[in-house]
């Protein structure tokens, strides 16, 4: 090992030996044949350090190798995003009105699933005394045959009373509902849509033939306003959708649609 | 003359005595009167009429007339025509307004013959080939695909562009298209080889809204094609040395249409709510102001026939020297008319001579989307948003028609080459077809799986339509 720079400056004074550069090109044509014996011969802690030096060397050129490669590489100038439009729709923000997904997806996912698949499937059992409240009438208020419907119902228009002396089930006028917040689970927009009638309450068909609307229910709504239409052309102006909340605690129904 | 007039119950038509004598104005589409008064008998025929409009205007013996009074079409004698007008004395005359009819019919188009799949993106522009042999879609997945009438099949796919492909344009001559893309650039293809020319052609900073190229009688060998940008410029091309021959920066904002019209101007309709009219060097001679809003579209009377002239069914050479009569005769001797269509809800008839417009038509309750002169420049069909489609006048732009049946916005509109039906295509993912005559819908034509983006309807060799819209499909309909 060299003290100083000793050698440097002989080097300055008197110029280098006549054949450094062929002695220099010989030894280093050389060194992987030494580097090769010594990764075959050598044995214990020496082998260990040498080989871990080597492993290091290598993980470094391969980096080298890839950095290179990549300044090959064209880079692609802009990708080629997805949701094509055309030209007179390209600088306007089209709102996502509520549209049916493309008929395509909507068949595999009714094969996929079941066709009444509601978002809620289980709803709690509901005893007499919670949706019903006792009427007495008659002269000494003895006759409790007559009941009152504490929960929001929905009376279809051309429904007529029977006289009130028959009625058995009151559904009194402040809990009717003929509106219902309806949203699209999709594209998470809500509409107040009309309602046309109670398909299925899943407490009693009684409580379906009586219109009653609790949480779970499935009931018919008017999507005509969205303006969606089948592959056959055809305009839909029905769908059903399911109650999501507690309407006569709330006081207004709150509904997805079954898509 | 005794004047035997029976007293009505409304619904019946008081006809006047067979031997009184009328005086008869004829008066030409423009409104100008073609002769002093005639003095007719009450049982003139069409026919008849139709022998003495062309002794007196001097037309080609094939020429075939119709006559309308008040917008009411004769149909077998003068008397009846009369009759329909409660307010005509015997002492005026009477004004029957001329038009030229087309000598053949198309069939309405009721079915669905193919559904052509391959392209893997929305499709966003539709173009048959001017003889009807060929359709060429441009689409998201950057390609633009050949499809052959006969077969329904497809010939090539060509590609070459990076980004959305917005627009294209055949060449008049139909031996090259022209295209436009989202990332600014123009391809020329030459479709006897279906290769692209040279490379795609760089210059707009932004994309590309719409393609023209020069008519055919202006240029027999279509060299110049015109394209214009969301960068407000208009570039001006040549297909055969591939370079830009001018940009003429022709708006602050970005120009949404442009036609190059069949007098050699250009015409721009931009999103700053004018529209230039430029000469093919860049200079402007007119700049049409009276719009609110942007100009969605723009349309020429003159269109159909500067795209077909100088092609005629059956045979597939070009004539050019019948483009350039065809093209006169459209003319009339008078200016070409433009009709625009604007997100203001209106739209406007103007004449490039004056900055103002000859005519407002209002009536819509949303934007205007799509505009389209009829064929025989007599019609104007505007396609908007509110769901509907209107139909005006072509020549003194007054409203007509609301033709309603669509539950989405109506996107684009096309009409068939003899102008008795519209197609138009919708957000509800149909397509209607609307009859002139009785203005009312023909046929329903359902079957996209969404939003249905682009229509053409076959100029020559006529009686299929195609269609492409968000489902990547591209679907053919004929009668």
């Amino acid at each position: 090992m060299p003290q100083h720079d000793y050698i440097e400056l002989h080097q300055k004074r008197f110029g280098k030996r006549l054949d450094t550069e062929e002695r220099a090109r010989k030894k280093a044509a050389r060194q992987p044949h030494e580097l090769a014996e010594k990764a075959q011969n050598l044995k214990g802690l020496k082998a260990k350090m040498f080989n871990k030096e080597r492993f290091k060397e290598k993980a470094l050129m391969k980096k080298q190798m890839l950095a290179h490669e990549e300044k090959d590489i064209e880079v692609n100038v802009e990708d080629v995003k997805d949701g094509a439009v055309p030209t007179y729709l390209l600088d306007r923000e089209q709102q996502q009105q509520s549209k049916v997904l493309t008929n395509m997806l909507k068949q595999k996912r009714q094969e996929k699933a079941g066709k009444w698949d509601v978002p809620i499937a289980k709803v709690k059992q509901m005893s007499e005394g919670e949706m019903f409240q006792v009427i007495e009438s008659g002269k000494r208020k003895q006759k409790s045959w007559k009941r009152r419907i504490n929960k929001v119902c929905f009376v279809p228009e051309t429904f007529t009373r029977k006289p009130p002396k028959f009625e058995r089930y009151i559904r009194p006028t402040g809990l009717r509902f003929k509106k219902a917040n309806v949203t699209h689970p999709e594209l998470k927009t809500t509409f107040s849509l009309p309602l046309l009638g109670v398909k299925k309450n899943p407490q009693s068909a009684l409580y379906t033939t009586l219109g009653v609307i609790t949480k779970g229910t499935v009931v018919e709504v008017n999507v005509s306003e969205l303006g969606l239409v089948t592959q056959t052309g055809k305009v839909i102006w029905s769908k059903y959708a399911q109650v999501t909340n507690n309407p006569e605690l709330d006081g207004c129904i709150n509904a997805t649609l079954l898509v | 003359m005794d004047q035997t007039k029976k007293k009505i119950k409304t619904n019946q038509i008081t006809l006047l005595a067979p031997d009184t004598r009328v005086f008869v104005t004829l008066i030409n589409p423009y409104g100008e009167e073609a002769q002093k008064s005639l003095e007719l008998s009450v049982n003139t025929t069409k026919e008849e009429l139709q022998s003495i409009l062309q002794q007196l205007v001097k037309t080609e013996e094939d020429q075939v007339y119709s006559f309308f009074h008040n917008n009411i079409e004769l149909v077998d004698t003068l008397n009846q025509l009369i009759a329909s007008d409660p307010e005509y004395k015997l002492e005026n005359t009477f004004s029957l307004t001329y038009h030229p009819q087309s000598l053949f019919r198309i069939q309405p188009i009721t079915r669905q013959t193919a559904a052509l799949e391959g392209h893997e993106q929305p499709v966003l522009c539709v173009q048959f080939k001017t003889h009807g042999d060929i359709l060429a879609t441009g689409s998201g997945d950057t390609t633009i695909r050949l499809w052959d009438m006969l077969t329904e099949t497809p010939i090539a796919t060509l590609q070459g562009h990076k980004n959305w492909v917005l627009c294209l344009a055949w060449s008049p001559d139909c031996k090259y298209i022209a295209s436009g893309s989202h990332d600014g650039q123009v391809c020329i293809w030459d479709v006897q080889t279906n290769q692209l020319k040279g490379q795609p052609l760089k210059g707009h900073t932004k994309w590309v809204t719409s393609i023209a190229w020069q008519p055919m009688h202006l240029d027999e060998e279509c060299t110049l094609v015109a394209s214009s940008s969301k960068d407000g410029s208009v570039r001006i091309w040549s297909r055969i040395s591939l370079s830009c021959l001018i940009a003429i920066n022709a708006h602050q904002k970005a120009i949404t249409k442009m036609l190059w019209g069949g007098q050699g101007y250009i015409y721009t309709a931009s999103e700053d709510t004018t529209i230039g009219v430029w000469n093919k060097s860049g200079k402007r001679l007119q700049e049409l102001k009276g719009h609110g809003h942007w100009v969605n579209s723009i349309a020429l009377h003159s269109d159909y026939t500067i795209r077909c002239a100088c092609f005629s069914e059956g045979n597939t050479d070009i004539n050019t020297k019948q483009a350039k009569v065809l093209y006169d005769k459209i003319l009339n001797g008078k200016n070409e008319r433009l009709v625009s269509a604007s997100d203001d809800q209106t739209l406007m008839l103007w004449e490039y001579t004056s900055s103002k417009p000859k005519v407002r038509m209002t009536g819509h309750q949303q934007q205007v989307n799509h505009v389209q002169f009829s064929p025989d420049g007599r019609y104007i069909v505007s396609a908007s948003f509110d769901k509907s489609l209107r139909l005006w006048d072509g020549y003194n732009g007054s409203w007509i028609a609301t033709l309603r049946g669509h539950v989405g916005s109506v996107y684009q509109v096309s009409w068939s080459s003899d102008s008795r039906y519209m197609l138009s295509a919708s957000k509800d993912s149909t397509l209607k077809l609307w009859s002139l005559q009785k203005k009312k819908l023909a046929f329903d034509l359902p079957g996209h799986a969404d939003e249905v983006y682009a229509v053409d309807w076959a100029p020559i060799g006529g009686e299929k339509a195609g269609s492409g819209g968000k489902d990547r499909r591209v679907k053919i309909w004929r009668h």
